[in-house]
């Protein structure tokens, strides 16, 4: 005992014990069911982590709850990547939260026939017949409802009115060759006519996914996804048209290097009137500005031309937008919660504030900005509708068609060899 | 038993009084379990953390990789070599092994010699030895995402620095579209990467250049050696241990190069920048094949153990055995 080099290691000999304690003391965590007795708690995921609709939701979550006290709403914010791997996982796992974010789509349908996404259609069959048909197209699987819009946009081309001008084009073209000959006409008028961001290959796979919902069709896109065969003449095709277009050598200098939203950008590039279009979502004129110095009155916005020939019309949108979808079984208080959420009132304070596009037709007038009505009005008039191929086809699919189309722009590929990468990684998804 | 004894822990057990000899060994043999189970306790902690933070990730990485596997889940489809054969038919997989090659060449034959020589330059007795010594050493310093958007912004074809300047002094004709062009990214992402690390070797080879003792130098002056046969004869080879090492830095950061890519070019335009580290994380953490990224993985793994052990087997055993003894058995 007296023994001072014992007693320490008897002290080290303890703190070694304490420290394989603490090792072994390791998630020892648990799920505590809180639901006491009379209210109801349920979980809202979604992937609002930015100002403003952040607060807007949160406070709309409060007004939810003082008109229905027995509801208590749960908010859980995920980062958009960190909650597409968290979704896959709890996906696997079998167990959703009771309302949660969805874009629809593939990945929407792999959790429906996993069984684990409640069946819409008749329970709220009372305000969801009265939404933008075009917003719900995203969620309907089979004819079935599994998600209620809250957002809807589209892609398509943001002009400079002035170049136009410059180069003597009268109105925006409505066909492919229209197109061509408008880019023609830019490049002798001394204008960049297309802005692109070749890094960012997403950017290019807008070009080619409108070419071939105008070419094969959009039930073309859906069946090759299914038959996992995109090789048909269509899609080819598609490529093809690409390929007139990148002959013409239409994009600004260095675009193989170019990002999106940067301050050398494929927007800031339209932004800053160097370009005279890009091919781009609704989004576009805020990056526009923010990237660049914005365009103003100047912007002007014209849908994706029809192919001559072509399976698909000028009506025919791309786009996507954000809605929220329920696990099997939640409360009614969850079902409570859409309708709240997909109310004229709830939809008109979304717009101004958060700067979505109206789900509510009656909630339009509160859309103010300019470009976005243009937007909305192509959104009313629809009569078709793709969903964003890297949410309609799985991962590897998307990023393979991102991928290949980059190559085809860049000129390492040719249509054919497009149509066959692409198949083969839809085989290689089993 | 006893031989296996540390001497360290003799020296120890020396101090206490030994009253008689069958109870000192019976004493020293319970402190010598005591201090084996205290050395035990004390490495559990970490040795659970390495195992389960960098063991077990290797091993089922390697696992993974015999697998089509999505990344979720326990992976289930097995599909044997598979993932090996389709790697080693991918035309971007074989480039990144040939563009990982050619970064290796090229920092061998430039940003090395680039390096030492500033290194003897900045090792003589000048005016402000240590401003420039902490000038070259600062791009080191940059985070390597820094770096990248700094060097994006400066080549950017046509408004950037690079082409601005050409522009001024007349040399548009030099100027080009830098990243955006497949010909030219690879010789432009070098450029960086001398940029960035040229600074650390040379600050390696100054720590070295330190250790040549002066007398030899001077031996080899008053012998009536020339400035270069001083540098060939006498500094080269005593300089020879740091500059193995640093050319095995070199290797081995040239094959996990990513940081700096994946800013910059993400592996474009079309895969001509792309290394093995990009085109795994494309694959693992973009298109969720991460069976198939782990196959990549573990080829990357492999590289650069046979590379390591090669190396120090060859080229850094004569440094590692004049080094310590115990360092021998390490090697062998």
């Amino acid at each position: 005992m007296g023994d001072p080099a014992l007693s320490r290691r008897g002290f080290l000999a303890a703190s070694a014990a304490a420290g394989l304690g603490i090792t072994a003391l390791s998630g020892c965590g648990g799920d505590s069911d809180g639901g006491s007795s009379g209210t109801t708690t349920i979980e809202w995921w979604n992937i609002s982590t930015t100002e403003p609709t952040k607060t807007v939701w949160a406070a709309l979550a409060k007004k939810f709850e003082a008109q229905n006290p027995k509801v208590k709403i749960k908010i859980v914010q995920l980062e958009n990547d960190a909650y597409k791997a968290k979704m896959t996982a709890l996906t696997s796992s079998g167990k959703l939260p009771d309302i949660f974010h969805t874009w629809g789509g593939g990945v929407l349908k792999q959790q429906v026939d996993a069984g684990l996404v409640e069946d819409l259609t008749d329970r709220t069959k009372d305000f969801s017949e009265g939404l933008l048909p075009v917003a719900k197209e995203p969620y309907l699987l089979d004819d079935k409802l599994y998600g209620i819009p809250f957002d809807i946009g589209m892609v398509g081309f943001w002009y400079n009115k002035a170049l136009f001008k410059k180069a003597g084009i009268g109105e925006p073209p409505t066909t492919w060759n229209g197109f061509l000959d408008a880019v023609r006409k830019l490049k002798s008028a001394g204008v960049t006519p297309l802005a692109l961001a070749g890094k960012e290959t997403w950017t290019a796979m807008y070009y080619w996914a409108y070419l071939a919902m105008r070419t094969a069709g959009i039930d073309a896109l859906a069946k090759a996804n299914e038959e996992k065969d995109f090789t048909g003449p269509g899609f080819v095709e598609a490529g093809e048209h690409l390929k007139e277009l990148v002959a013409l050598q239409p994009f600004q200098k260095g675009f193989l290097g170019a990002s999106y939203s940067t301050p050398t950008g494929q927007a800031a590039t339209v932004g800053n009137g160097r370009a005279a279009m890009e091919l781009m979502g609704q989004w576009a004129p805020v990056v526009q500005s923010d990237a660049g110095k914005g365009l103003g009155d100047d912007l002007g916005f014209f849908p994706f031309p029809a192919v001559e020939g072509g399976k698909g019309s000028i009506t025919e949108v791309f786009g996507g937008g954000g809605g929220h979808a329920l696990r099997r079984g939640a409360p009614q208080a969850a079902v409570d919660f859409l309708k709240f959420f997909a109310s004229e009132t709830t939809d008109r304070e979304l717009v101004k504030k958060t700067g979505v596009l109206p789900v509510v037709p009656a909630a339009e007038e509160a859309l103010t900005d300019r470009n976005l009505q243009a937007v909305q009005k192509q959104l009313k008039s629809a009569t078709g509708f793709q969903l964003y191929l890297d949410q309609a086809y799985a991962p590897a699919l998307g990023q393979e068609i991102n991928d290949s189309v980059g190559a085809l722009i860049a000129g390492s590929k040719s249509p054919e060899q497009v149509a066959q990468s692409i198949t083969k990684t839809a085989k290689e998804e089993q | 038993m006893t031989s296996t004894f540390p001497p360290v822990e003799k020296t120890g057990t020396r101090t206490d009084p030994p009253p008689s000899p069958r109870s000192a060994v019976r004493g020293r043999r319970r402190q010598r379990t005591r201090n084996w189970l205290t050395a035990v306790g004390f490495q559990v902690p970490a040795l659970l953390l390495f195992a389960a933070l960098v063991l077990l990730p290797i091993l089922f990485a390697g696992y993974a990789a015999f697998f089509r596997w999505g990344g979720f889940g326990m992976p289930s489809d097995y599909i044997g070599g598979e993932n090996f054969t389709r790697l080693f038919k991918d035309p971007v997989f074989l480039g990144d092994l040939w563009r990982c090659f050619l970064l290796v060449a090229l920092s061998l034959a430039l940003q090395l010699p680039f390096a030492l020589a500033l290194a003897v330059m900045l090792n003589q007795r000048m005016r402000g030895r240590a401003v420039y010594r902490m000038l070259f050493f600062a791009p080191y310093v940059l985070s390597e995402a820094i770096t990248g958007v700094l060097f994006a912004m400066i080549f950017a074809p046509g408004d950037g620095l690079a082409d601005q300047l050409l522009g001024k002094v007349g040399l548009e004709g030099l100027g080009g579209e830098w990243f955006a062009d497949p010909d030219m990214v690879m010789a432009t992402l070098f450029l960086v990467m001398t940029w960035k690390y040229f600074g650390f070797h040379m600050m390696l080879y100054l720590a070295g250049l330190q250790a040549v003792p002066k007398e030899l130098t001077e031996a080899a002056l008053i012998d009536g050696a020339g400035p270069w046969q001083r540098f060939r004869n006498v500094t080269l080879p005593l300089l020879a241990p740091t500059i193995r090492i640093s050319v095995f830095l070199s290797v081995i950061g040239a094959i996990q190069l990513f940081d700096l890519v994946w800013v910059i070019t993400q592996g474009g335009p079309d895969h001509h920048s792309e290394t093995m580290a990009v085109t795994m994380f494309q694959y693992g953490f973009k298109r969720y094949q991460v069976g198939y990224a782990s196959a990549i993985s573990v080829v990357m793994f492999g590289i650069s153990l046979v590379f390591a052990l090669a190396y120090q087997r060859f080229v850094l055993r004569r440094d590692l055995e004049g080094a310590t003894t115990t360092m021998r058995g390490g090697v062998k």
